[in-house]
Parts: C-alpha cells; sequence; structure tokens
C-alpha cells in the first residue's frame, strides 16, 4: 500500500508500484486534466507538482511518489474559491491555447519555473519549457505568457 | 437546402434545452435526398406534434442550432469539431451576433454525428466558408422572431421593436420599453419562421462579434484542465484496450502465443481484430488486443504478447529505394493534367533551360493526443466518444465494420487534442466497436505515441521534377512540372496511383504564373503504406517545387527572388477558370466568389515583404531573407522567413512575417492564432519531418526520432499581418503551412548560397 497526497486529498494505493503516477491519476482517480503525450518523458503534457517540483507523470513510478505532495492542474489555483494561479490568469489573458491538450503541462512546467525564476529571461524560458511539445505551435503566446505571469506566481 | 424550422415543442436535445425553450432546427440534407413531398412534412411539423412524436418518412427532421431559454440562456450547437481551428468558437458568434445575442449568455453544445446537420467534416478549412451564410440565417431569424414576440406583447407595429442596440433585449423604439429575450422564449415558440426572403440581416458595420477578437469558448476549462478530450472519456465499467498492430501494412497474425499476457495483473483477455478486407479505407488494421482494466495493465499486458507475422506484400517496401524509382518517374514524360502552349518546343529552340527536382517525405500528424475511442456495443447499438474531426464517418465505418444499420451508430464527439487530417480517419473508433462487441462491456481503445506514429495514415511522400527554359529577361517562356506521389486515393480504391483532381488542384494545376507556355504533369506511384491527408495536403510539396523553382530561376536571371516572383505572377488579373487545369475543382467553391485573383496574390506578397523589411534590412554574413507566396483553400498567403546560420552551420529562424487575405474573418485572434501555430507546425515539417522504412515496417516511434519543434527553435518572432478584405469568408487553418518551407529554404539559399531541393533539413546537415 503505497500512501501519497493528491490536491490535498490522502490516497492510498495497492496496484502495480510501477504503474506511472499518470495512470493513477487519469484512471484511478479520475483526474484526467494530466495528459498522455508521449509515454516516455519527452512532450510534458503529463507534467504536475511532486512536492512543488515538476515531474513527468508518466515516468514517474507511484511508488516513487510515496509519501509525496502530489498538485495537478486540477488544484493549481487555490483550490478554496476558484480563484486562479497567475500561470493559468496570463495563458487566459494571451489566448494562448488552441487544440488545449498539451496546455495543463505547459501551465504546471511554467508555474514551477516562475517559482524557480521568478523572473525568467527568453534563455530561462527556453530551457526551462524545452521539454514541452505543442503540436499546434503556441510557443510565442507562451512565452508572451509566461513574462506577462513573471513576478505575480509565487 | 438550410431551411429552418420552429422546432421548439418537438422535445430536441433532452437535458440541454428545456420545455420552455424555444428552439430553431435545420437540415441540411438536400431536398432531392429527403422524400418527395418536404413541404408536407413540413406542414406537419410546424403544426406541431408532442415531443418526439414520430413523423412520416417524408416528414422534415430537422437538427437543432439554436435555442432560447426561458432564462435566457442562448444555447448554440456547434456541429463542427473542435481541434485547435476555433471554429467552436467562431461558428456560434456568427449566429449571436445576427441575433444580437450577449455572448457571455450563449452556452454550446456539440452536436454528435447526424448527416443532418450536412458535412460535418472538420477538414479542408471550411467550416466558416461553408457555414457563414447558415448561421447568420439562424441568428436573423431567431431575432426576426423575438421582435415579433415582443411586438405582440405590447401589440405595437413590429416596426417600432428593434433588437438593437443593446443585446438580448427587443426595445420599443418610441417608449424606450425593453424585454429580455427570456421573457420572449415562449411567445416566440408560438410564432412561424418568417420566409428567408424577408430576413433583414446586419450590415457588416453593425456586426458585434464578426471581425473582432474574442477567447475561444473553451478557454478556462482548458486552463484548468476540466475539457473533455476523447482521452478523458469515460464509461462506468469500462475496459481499456492496447492493441498489437501488424507491424506491415496488410500483415496478419501467424501465430500467437498470449499466455504471458494474461498472467500480468489486471489483464483480462486478448481480442483478434480481423484484417481488413483492402482498399483499407477507415477499417481497423488488424491484430491483437489486450483488454484489461487500466490503460497500464494493458500496455504491460501488450509487451508481453508473443505474435509472429505473415506480412505480406508490402513487406518489400523500403523508403529510400522508393525515393528513386519516384525520382525516375519524373524525369520521365508523365500524365499531362494541365498545359498552355507548346513548352516542348519552346526547351528545343531556347539557349538557356534549367531544371531541378524536389522531394518532400512520408510525414506524421503526430497531434498531441494520439487516437483513443470509448465505444459501447449494446444490443446492436454502438454509442461512441472519440475526438475525430467527421463524427458521421465513424457511423458510417462502425456501421460496415459491425454490420448495424448507420442509425444504430452515436458519435458524441469530444474536444481533439489535435487532429491535423488524422482524426477524420476513424479507424481507431471502429476498433473500440468491435472489442466492445467482442467483450460485452464498453471499451476504451488507447493508442501509444508509438501506435500514432507507425500506424498513421501518412502525409504523402512526393518527388517533383521543374525545367524552364529562360528569355532575355530572365523570365521563363517555357515551365515543365512533374510530381509522382501515392495519392490518397490509394487508401479507398486498389490500384490508385495517380493525383487526384483535388489534390492536384492544390498547388498543381492552378499555378498563377504567365507564362505562355506552361505544362503540369503526374506520373504513376503505388502506395505501400496508408495514405492520408495532413494539413494543407498536396499543397505542401507543390509549393515547396514552385515557390523554391522560382527563387532558382530568380537567382539565375539575377533578379531579386520578391520582385521576379511578382513578375511570375504577372498582371493584376482574375483568371479564367477555363485557363486553369482542366476539372480544376477550387476545393468544392463557387468560382465566382473565390477565383485566382493575382492581385490579391500579389498584395501579400508585397505586404509580407514589406512588413519584414524586405530590401531595406541590412542582413549580416549569414543571414538571409526568403519569401514565397501560395493561395489554398482559397486564402492568399506570403511568408517571408528570416534565417541565421550560426557558428555550427546550423539554420536559426528570427522573424517570420506572414500576410493573410482570407476575405472575411470571424476572429481574428483565432486567425493570428493559426498561421503563428502554422510557422511551427512547418519548422517541425521542414527540419525534422520524415517517416522511413525498412521491409514495410516504419522505423520511427516516438518523439525522439519523429521530433517536433520546440519553443528554443521556434521562429523568434512571428508576424502575422491580416488583409482587411469583404470578400467572402476563405479558410486559415491549414493555408499558413504551404508557403513556409520554401521560403525558409530560399532563405537558407540567400545566407549560404546552398539551395536545399529536399527535406527535412536534417538531411542538409542544417539542423
Amino acid at each position: 500500500m503505497i500512501q501519497l497526497k493528491v490536491n490535498g486529498v490522502r490516497r492510498s494505493f495497492d496496484g502495480d508500484p510501477e504503474m506511472p503516477l499518470m495512470w493513477y491519476l487519469r484512471d484511478g482517480l479520475g483526474l484526467t486534466g494530466t495528459k498522455f503525450g508521449c509515454g516516455i518523458g519527452v512532450c510534458g503534457s503529463c507534467v504536475v507538482h511532486q512536492n512543488g517540483a515538476a515531474v513527468r507523470a508518466c515516468m514517474t513510478p507511484v511508488k516513487a511518489a510515496a509519501g509525496a505532495e502530489i498538485v495537478t492542474i486540477e488544484a493549481l489555483g487555490s483550490g478554496f474559491d476558484g480563484a486562479l494561479h497567475p500561470v493559468q490568469k496570463a495563458w487566459m489573458a494571451h489566448n494562448v491555447p488552441q487544440c488545449g491538450y498539451c496546455q495543463a503541462g505547459q501551465i504546471m512546467q511554467a508555474a514551477a519555473l516562475l517559482k524557480s525564476k521568478p523572473h525568467p529571461t527568453d534563455a530561462d524560458i527556453d530551457q526551462g519549457m524545452a521539454g514541452n511539445i505543442c503540436r499546434c505551435g503556441t510557443y510565442q503566446r507562451i512565452r508572451a505568457a509566461i513574462k506577462a505571469a513573471a513576478g505575480e506566481a509565487v | 437546402m438550410n431551411r429552418i424550422e420552429n422546432v421548439s415543442r418537438r422535445g430536441f436535445l433532452h437535458g440541454v434545452l428545456s420545455t420552455g425553450a424555444f428552439v430553431l432546427g435545420a437540415q441540411f440534407v438536400p431536398e432531392a435526398l429527403y422524400g418527395a413531398s418536404p413541404e408536407d412534412g413540413a406542414a406537419s411539423l410546424t403544426s406541431g406534434g408532442p415531443a418526439g412524436d414520430p413523423v412520416g418518412a417524408t416528414a422534415f427532421h430537422p437538427n437543432v442550432f439554436v435555442g432560447l431559454e426561458p432564462d435566457g440562456t442562448v444555447v448554440i450547437v456547434a456541429h463542427r469539431s473542435e481541434m485547435g481551428t476555433g471554429s467552436r468558437t467562431s461558428l456560434p458568434r456568427i449566429v449571436a451576433d445576427e441575433m444580437e445575442a450577449d455572448w457571455s449568455r450563449v452556452r454550446i453544445v456539440q452536436a454528435t454525428g447526424d448527416a443532418k446537420y450536412g458535412d460535418q467534416d472538420t477538414d479542408g478549412s471550411h467550416s466558416v466558408r461553408s457555414f457563414f451564410d447558415a448561421m447568420r440565417e439562424h441568428g436573423a431569424t431567431a431575432r426576426t422572431m423575438l421582435v415579433e414576440a415582443a411586438a405582440l406583447q405590447w401589440n405595437v407595429p413590429v416596426g417600432e421593436c428593434e433588437a438593437s442596440p443593446r443585446p438580448h433585449v427587443i426595445t420599443h423604439v418610441p417608449t424606450g420599453r425593453t424585454v429580455g429575450y427570456g421573457e420572449l422564449a415562449a411567445a416566440a415558440a408560438r410564432l412561424p419562421v418568417p420566409p428567408k426572403e424577408s430576413l433583414r440581416f446586419k450590415p457588416r458595420s453593425e456586426w458585434r462579434y464578426i471581425g473582432k477578437d474574442a477567447a475561444i469558448f473553451d478557454l478556462e476549462d482548458i486552463c484548468t484542465g476540466k475539457a473533455g478530450y476523447g482521452m478523458d472519456a469515460h464509461l462506468d465499467g469500462m475496459l481499456y484496450a492496447s492493441i498489437e498492430h501488424p507491424p506491415v501494412l496488410g500483415g496478419k497474425v501467424a501465430s500467437l502465443n498470449a499466455s504471458d499476457a494474461l498472467k500480468v495483473a489486471g489483464v483480462r483477455q486478448t481480442v483478434a481484430i480481423d484484417p481488413f478486407k483492402p482498399p483499407h479505407a477507415f477499417q481497423p488494421l488488424g491484430g491483437v488486443a489486450v483488454i484489461a482494466d487500466n490503460t497500464w495493465a494493458a500496455l504491460q499486458g501488450r509487451q508481453k504478447l508473443k505474435i509472429t507475422w505473415d506480412e505480406g506484400a508490402n513487406a518489400s517496401f523500403n523508403s529510400d529505394a522508393y525515393r528513386r524509382e519516384l525520382e525516375q518517374t519524373v524525369r520521365q514524360p508523365c500524365k499531362v493534367a494541365w498545359n498552355v502552349g507548346d513548352v516542348d518546343a519552346e526547351f528545343a529552340r531556347s539557349a538557356k533551360t534549367i531544371e531541378a527536382g524536389y522531394y518532400v517525405p512520408l510525414l506524421a500528424h503526430a497531434s498531441m493526443e494520439p487516437p483513443v475511442a470509448v465505444a459501447d456495443f449494446r444490443d446492436g447499438h454502438v454509442e461512441a466518444w472519440a475526438p475525430v474531426q467527421d463524427p458521421q464517418s465513424v457511423q458510417e465505418t462502425v456501421s460496415k465494420v459491425l454490420g448495424i444499420p448507420k442509425e444504430n451508430v452515436v458519435c458524441h464527439v469530444t474536444l481533439l487534442g489535435g487532429g491535423f487530417g488524422r482524426k477524420s480517419k476513424p479507424d481507431f473508433v471502429a476498433e473500440a466497436a468491435v472489442l466492445s462487441k467482442k467483450t460485452g462491456k464498453p471499451v476504451k481503445v488507447v493508442w501509444t505515441r508509438e501506435d500514432d506514429i507507425q500506424f498513421d495514415y501518412y502525409h504523402t511522400v512526393a518527388a517533383t521534377y521543374m525545367k524552364a527554359a529562360l528569355g532575355a529577361n530572365g523570365m521563363p517562356t517555357a515551365w515543365l512540372q512533374r510530381s509522382a506521389f501515392p495519392p490518397i486515393g490509394s487508401s479507398f480504391e486498389l490500384n490508385n496511383t495517380y493525383g487526384s483532381g483535388g489534390e492536384l488542384g492544390m498547388g498543381w494545376t492552378d499555378t498563377p504564373f504567365a507564362i505562355a507556355n506552361f505544362r503540369a504533369e503526374n506520373g504513376p506511384a503505388e502506395a505501400h503504406v496508408r495514405i492520408g491527408w495532413l494539413r494543407s495536403v498536396a499543397n505542401i510539396y507543390h509549393a515547396f517545387a514552385v515557390q523554391s523553382f522560382a527563387a532558382e530561376l530568380a537567382h539565375a536571371a539575377g533578379r531579386d527572388p520578391l520582385e521576379y516572383l511578382l513578375a511570375l505572377v504577372g498582371p493584376d488579373r482574375v483568371i479564367d477558370k477555363k485557363d486553369l487545369g482542366a476539372g480544376y475543382e477550387n476545393m468544392g467553391a463557387d468560382y465566382r466568389d473565390y477565383p485566382v485573383d493575382t492581385a490579391r496574390i500579389k498584395r501579400v506578397a508585397q505586404l509580407a515583404a514589406a512588413q519584414a523589411g524586405w530590401g531595406k534590412r541590412n542582413l549580416g554574413s549569414g543571414q538571409g531573407m526568403g519569401v514565397a507566396v501560395h493561395r489554398s483553400f482559397l486564402t492568399y498567403v506570403a511568408t517571408v522567413v528570416q534565417v541565421e546560420i550560426d557558428h555550427q552551420g546550423k539554420v536559426q529562424i528570427g522573424r517570420v512575417d506572414t500576410a493573410v487575405d482570407a476575405g472575411t474573418i470571424v476572429n481574428p485572434d483565432s486567425v493570428r492564432n493559426q498561421f503563428e501555430g502554422a510557422a511551427v507546425f512547418s519548422t517541425s515539417l521542414a527540419k525534422y519531418g520524415e517517416i522511413t522504412a525498412t521491409n514495410g515496417a516504419i522505423k520511427q516511434h516516438n518523439f525522439q526520432d519523429y521530433p517536433m519543434c520546440r519553443i528554443h527553435e521556434a521562429p523568434r518572432e512571428i508576424h502575422v499581418h491580416i488583409v482587411e478584405n469583404d470578400a467572402p469568408p476563405a479558410g486559415v487553418g491549414e493555408p499558413g503551412v504551404p508557403p513556409f518551407a520554401p521560403a525558409l529554404c530560399n532563405a537558407i539559399f540567400a545566407a549560404t548560397g546552398k539551395r536545399v531541393r529536399e527535406l527535412p533539413l536534417t538531411r542538409s546537415g542544417l539542423v
């Protein structure tokens, strides 16, 4: 039995400890905001926060999240009053998404980036976001939204 | 064709619209198809009947497009699929504009697949073009009836009541009294529909939403993880399936040992899926499915399958050898698709001829959401939830594969995590339906990224050959272009080896150059993988050849590439349709509304160039600018790309300027987003896009060997310049793609003197 906390709720997992966290979140808990894109950790659609750091949920076995606090896109905002995270607000202000499928991962990655670098340079954004693919090609808006959210994200 | 009816009392969209709502419906089926006396049917309908009352076979069966609830909520049905192009927002905004509805009170409901909606196949960049007038008619009809309802309520002349300037209320002009839309729903529901001829459409100057930037309807849901994609569809009690497909197209299972797979915890069973009967069309590929309690268990079980395959005839396919065959084909005379003058005679007498061959390989769609579907087979009926571009094609395919009537198939359309053409081929939905029938449970079929890359309907591989004779001023006196590519038709018909009129009409039989002797040819090519349409389709390889070759001729003539390109297009004129290739299809649009207009071609080229600082910007060594212009999906697009070759000899894309003339625009911000995205999509295509095969099996697997452009290598600045134009709306989803790769390669030539004639750039050492 693996204990972990997902979006503030204690969970016990008794399935295959090797199961990627992504499938547990999606199939087990119905938290479908975290997306399956590549399954090998190269597209970033499945990024969640583990103890505050961005991780690839498709490459994180549930056993590696034992005792951890996991936050998914569903709880990135304050969660209490429905308030959005500054990155989410910036994403909306810039109309970033097209199909939107990768954007939860992009937002989670950007929120983690801003936590470590509150005022990222273009090079910081390149480095921080290079692991996230957007097939629709919204990178220019992603960059603008990150800059707009800079300094506001905590 | 689009006949609007008041269907308020017919109980449509149960659970979505309340019984007190005012509801308008229509059907787009040509009248000839719905019975001998549609008027009779319509009459019986408007006389009203109990909700759900079956009507006669000749009756008019409309589908709902607009509803108004007593609380004022306007419900608008989106009948086209949303894959990121914004049509789920744009089309309802057209209705809301003409209806004078308050957009913040609009709720959008996604339609299921139903022929009564007309064409739901969301491809070809025509959602707005094909439904602009119909959406306006719905909005104007609703508004007119609400005005009438208010006038009746107040017992005043209709002419004294207006639905503007305040949205969502009718105002009695002489007294200033107002009444909200919701309060009028019940009264409007009892009114007859005014004839189309009596409708007053808003003049362009009064448009409230059309032409104004708007956020997409699903924006907040997307940014908070609530948006529902096919990957997120869930039914209680459903099982999960992962399918091992034959590695070579047409292969069959020779032997299967599933014992290890069945030992994996959570795996329930394996199910063989029958191989398709050629032509494959949208049938499942066959193979072995592992059925499990969750996706992970299905994937684990699948890895433990032991299968040997009878690979069949396509095991002879090797993409390198195939390329040489294609290139040989286009070096020989091929089938003439369009001829003007006498190219051969001119070549024979010309002092200077130039020739070049170009090559674009197979490409995969690689939408971020791999193919996925949930299907529930029950008592000869199938209900499916899937991210599909064409839910009617789901109905047809599932019906054929399972041998049940089409009417027994319901397809719910989720949001699509990208489509790019892949998701109008519903083979993966048919797989889910087959597996649900065989297991007796709802089944979710999840394709991995590897499945997506290896079992795509690939954008075809194309070789082209170009030859021109240059006159004294360096302009061509004769131009020959030949292409060979396995056509899309090969997926639907055996021995189909030549490009269709539709494919050749995408940049091959409509080349808008003023050249006295011109011939376009097309050669045969056999398909060994599934071929399908991908964002901008045949325009990709046609524009690559034509726009690269134009720049090569400019260089040979010692002239500026932009000036030369404009001279090739020649004087301002609307090209007569009969002067284009025979049977030119013009995307199915009326040529009188959407002719090839060379002034519009030149205008976008000049605009993109001016904005990019063409000829005015000092470029350093290793820097260059390239231009290309291409009309596709009835839209005129020019792109100027600026590149720099870094100290390692790798290309960096700096600034991109794209000028777009797509006629009337509904949501400019969405249009900008599409063309920004097209530059990135095309960067992937140009730098990396290549699917290869050995012995019939695809060699690429995932994003590590089929790479995508990432944020650090995307064009640093993409500027989209929209030409304001009152012309009828054209397409925006696809036409940004074709000019990009040739503009990029022209820029590389300007920077380095090296001419790139094959994609991707990885083959030229530039990446």
